[in-house]
């Protein structure tokens, strides 16, 4: 028997080696997944319309794309790690787009662009007061505050004529250069660049994930936890705003429902990038592969004709499934 | 229910008056300001009569069940954000199917909807159980999965009921100043909440709400008790869905949104602590007459609809606030 338990056991520990290398590096397995999906894509857009998916120009398109989508996603990391969740994220860059688009030819672009991110941590900040200070739970906070923020810009769209985009958003949120550069990129690299070292390296960034794993702990240690919490929203609304920006920006006119669309993948893209529904661990880096994959999985979902309904339930459904997935595995099941 | 806890060390003897108006005082409390509100707004109008408190009665209906679905939830320790999805979801289903048929029909659909509603609130509560996923996370899936669905049933508003069943929900009894709205909501209370209240299925839901391990230690079936608590709060929440249909005569895919934060909104000034194991379901009945009646009172006072909505939903998050830092007062205390 003992000689044959070593023969047994290889391909037993080589799978527990292979699952604690993704499991430990999900960026690894993340993208694994990512370019399987483009590949499975390519595939099914050949069989459908003959056409390739896999080329330059539809890379391009998918990170054009994906850049809204991972901003307002890049709020919601730091909300997530802090335990939190923010459900105004869409509404929040709606205001922003408005205020782009209506301002823009008044006051010029760059106090239109100002107000836009002004607003946008000026939002994030009272969602920060609501649960940091008052301490209400973050998901009514900011589910209320996107009700309010809804119906005012209910009002203010009624008000308001159709404005154009200035040129420079507009370049900014839908065009390339050197032929396959999106320029939203020169936006989204040096904020992901920001998010990622500042988690890792910067005092505060330690404290989002010190605030999420323990308030308790944090609060006995002399940290000021309101202040953390009322800073990572504020940041939320910033980095919505400019989610914002560059989805009017390629829109070319802001809407009330130009954003909306994009409030679930906003939490499906964390929570795909692996960070934690309880706070304390996961990171931005997890939360840009999610929010790629999750463009292409709607390209995909696209070419295969699904209704926005279909994909609705199907980014419930992603959520659910992995949250179940990353409770077990941390639970040590 | 730290409160309990903490109350549990003291001698309780002769301080029964003092629990007693501990206990009923907040409930009281909403009713007097119902009553003050009520006074107030009888004397808006030029004509205030029947017709009013009909209208009243029909507004708050769909609230009324849907808070109590809520409060269910909450007193049994958890959250369900996806009530207002299954409401939508309820209502374009009984919607698309009552239209062309005859009473009996349209309630036979009813009650399997009620069934169905509950099977869905029982399936959400299970996945809670099973999945250790936080309540907030799993319903806040389900709430995409729901409103995905209702979205494929009913893409844009429509459908109908038969008259008869219409009146259910508009028409008035016996007198001008009954409507039948007021006496089904009491019907719903009377049969599907107070035989359980004071019955073992109630005790549990309020034992497991205010300490989960207490409860457990003293031989409560946790997990039952919890997917329980949703399958009533779907049960609820399918009455909110039927009484929909019934007041507004179609069924609206998006019509459920309005519910989920009013809903909590309704409980929390009702009187139910978000922390579990705290209130009841009177309170909150109020409480939805309430917040339905800021907003009739701002639109008659010639608020733009779109402003009452704004000033309803702010007014909200103060209540929401109010009762975060009620909460933190009573762990410190």
């Amino acid at each position: 028997m003992s000689a044959a338990s070593p023969q047994i056991a290889p391909p037993q520990a080589r799978f527990r080696g292979a699952r604690n290398v993704l499991s430990e590096n999900p960026a690894i397995a993340l993208t694994l997944i990512f370019v399987a999906l483009f590949v499975v894509t390519d595939i099914v857009n050949r069989a459908q319309s003959g056409k390739a998916f896999l080329t330059p120009t539809q890379v391009s398109t998918t990170f054009l794309y994906a850049a809204p989508l991972a901003l307002l996603a890049a709020g919601q990391t730091l909300v997530m790690l802090t335990g939190g969740v923010d459900l105004s994220v869409a509404t929040t860059a709606t205001t922003a787009a408005f205020v782009t688009s209506g301002t823009a030819n008044a006051h010029g672009t760059a106090v239109a662009l100002l107000l836009a991110l002004g607003l946008g941590f000026g939002i994030g900040l009272v969602n920060g007061i609501g649960v940091a200070v008052f301490r209400v739970n973050p998901l009514i906070m900011t589910l209320g505050i996107s009700s309010v923020t809804l119906g005012a810009l209910t009002i203010y769209s009624q008000k308001r004529f159709v404005a154009l985009v200035p040129n420079v958003v507009n370049t900014l949120g839908s065009s390339r250069f050197l032929k396959y550069v999106p320029y939203d990129l020169l936006v989204w690299a040096p904020i992901a660049a920001l998010i990622i070292l500042g988690l890792r390296y910067s005092g505060f960034g330690r404290m989002i994930f010190a605030v999420g794993d323990n308030p308790v702990a944090c609060r006995l240690a002399g940290v000021r936890v309101w202040q953390v919490l009322l800073l990572v929203y504020a940041l939320c609304g910033a980095f919505s705003a400019v989610a914002g920006i560059l989805l009017v920006g390629f829109n070319d006119a802001a809407d009330l429902g130009i954003a909306s669309p994009f409030l679930l993948p906003s939490v499906a893209a964390v929570v795909i990038g692996g960070t934690s529904i309880l706070g304390g661990s996961g990171g931005y880096s997890g939360t840009i592969l999610g929010a790629l994959i999750l463009t292409v999985l709607d390209s995909l979902l696209t070419i295969l004709n699904a209704s926005a309904a279909v994909k609705q339930m199907l980014y419930g459904a992603i959520i659910l499934a992995l949250a179940w997935l990353y409770a077990r595995t941390s639970s040590g099941d | 229910m730290t409160t309990a806890a903490a109350t549990g060390v003291r001698p309780r003897g002769g301080q029964s008056a003092g629990r007693l108006a501990r206990r009923h005082g907040w409930t009281v409390g909403v009713y007097v300001l119902l009553l003050v509100l009520v006074l107030y707004w009888s004397t808006i109008p030029a004509k205030w009569g029947s017709f009013d408190v009909q209208s009243l009665a029909i507004d708050t209906l769909p609230l009324a069940f849907a808070a109590m679905a809520q409060s269910v939830v909450i007193i049994s320790g958890g959250i369900d954000l996806s009530i207002g999805s299954l409401i939508s979801l309820v209502n374009v289903v009984s919607a698309k199917y009552m239209i062309d048929t005859g009473f009996r029909h349209a309630l036979l659909l009813a009650a399997l909807l009620l069934l169905g509603s509950a099977a869905a609130g029982a399936f959400t509560g299970s996945l809670i159980v099973v999945s250790r996923v936080p309540d907030i996370v799993v319903t806040l899936a389900m709430l995409f999965v729901w409103a995905g669905l209702a979205l494929e049933v009913l893409q844009i508003p429509g459908g109908g009921a038969p008259l008869p069943y219409l009146q259910l929900g508009t028409g008035h009894w016996w007198s001008q100043w009954i409507p039948s709205g007021l006496v089904i909501l009491l019907l719903g209370f009377a049969v599907f909440w107070l035989p359980l209240r004071w019955a073992r299925p109630g005790l549990a839901l309020y034992s497991v709400g205010s300490n989960r391990n207490a409860a457990y230690l003293s031989g409560v079936g946790v997990a039952r008790t919890r997917i329980f608590a949703y399958a009533l709060g779907g049960l609820f929440g399918g009455l909110a869905g039927l009484a929909l249909t019934a007041t507004s005569g179609i069924g609206d895919p998006n019509a459920g949104q309005y519910y989920t934060l009013n809903s909590v909104a309704a409980a929390v000034l009702g009187g139910v602590s978000l922390v579990g194991g705290v209130g009841g379901l009177i309170g909150p009945i109020a409480a939805a007459f309430v917040v339905t009646l800021v907003k009739t009172m701002l639109i008659l006072k010639g608020v733009d609809q779109n402003w009452a909505q704004v000033i309803q939903g702010s007014l909200i998050i103060v209540v929401v606030m109010i009762g975060g830092l009620a909460i933190r007062q009573r762990r410190r205390a």
